[in-house]
């Protein structure tokens, strides 16, 4: 089971630079538990207190996860899953 | 330093004054890696507030998939104040998520709408710190004469 997942600039320190890495999980929380493993620190900038960080955008093929059930939105084999931090200010 | 063309800049502007009293924002995009802000893309502020600004979370998601296929980046990220000056708030600096960008800030807060000058300045922002550079208007450095 192999998910691509598409990472931020700002977060690629995490992946040594890639802007693409794999994972897996049948959930998008098992997917970043999955990430974490091989991306330390990763799940940090996602998750804050168990839920995903206001001002960070989660899609599964392109869809945003928080119209499709959040952490607990299904994956499976071959999905695309992009992470965007929002761009806002005040 | 930023390096803008005229129209790039009117843009910015006229958006500005569009949108006052409520805050503009977008991007110009342009090549990976180059500097070069080309290509203006002007976004909706989804908050549609004063004091707020956030791209739709749809929205910005069709616009780095077209920058994505495009092999571009987003060069300059604006934004405008309408009440206060043109600098980055504890917010901006907060969520500034794009270390390669410039973050320009325009102050509509003295004419609104009308005509007459805006604040322009422009910002890098990186880990919380946050250097001014110059801004210069000209002709953008194209790829025949770089």
């Amino acid at each position: 089971m192999a998910i691509e997942v598409r990472i931020p600039t700002i977060l690629r320190t995490y992946t040594d630079g890639e802007k693409s890495v794999t994972g897996e999980g049948a959930n998008l929380s098992a997917l970043i538990d999955d990430l974490e493993g091989s991306h330390p620190g990763i799940k940090d900038r996602l998750l804050d207190d168990g839920d995903l960080r206001r001002f960070v955008n989660v899609y599964v093929n392109d869809e945003d996860v928080r119209f499709i059930g959040g952490l607990e939105a299904e994956l499976k084999d071959g999905d695309q899953v992009v992470v965007l931090p929002a761009v806002a200010g005040g | 330093m930023l390096r803008l063309d005229q129209a790039t800049y009117d843009g910015i502007v006229a958006h500005a004054k569009r949108d006052h009293p409520d805050e503009a924002c977008g991007i110009v995009a342009g090549p990976e890696g180059s500097d070069r802000a080309e290509r203006l893309v002007e976004m909706v502020n989804a908050a549609g507030s004063p004091t707020f600004y956030e791209f739709d979370s749809t929205d910005l998601f069709q616009l780095y998939k077209e920058m994505d296929a495009n092999d571009e980046e987003p060069v300059v990220v604006y934004h405008s104040h309408t009440a206060t000056e043109a600098y980055p708030s504890r917010t901006d600096i907060g969520l500034a998520m794009e270390p390669n960008a410039h973050y320009v800030l325009v102050s509509t807060r003295e004419h609104g709408n009308n005509d007459g000058p805006v604040e322009f300045r422009s910002y890098r922002i990186v880990d919380g710190e946050v250097t001014e550079e110059a801004v210069e208007i000209g002709p953008q450095s194209t790829r025949s004469s770089a």
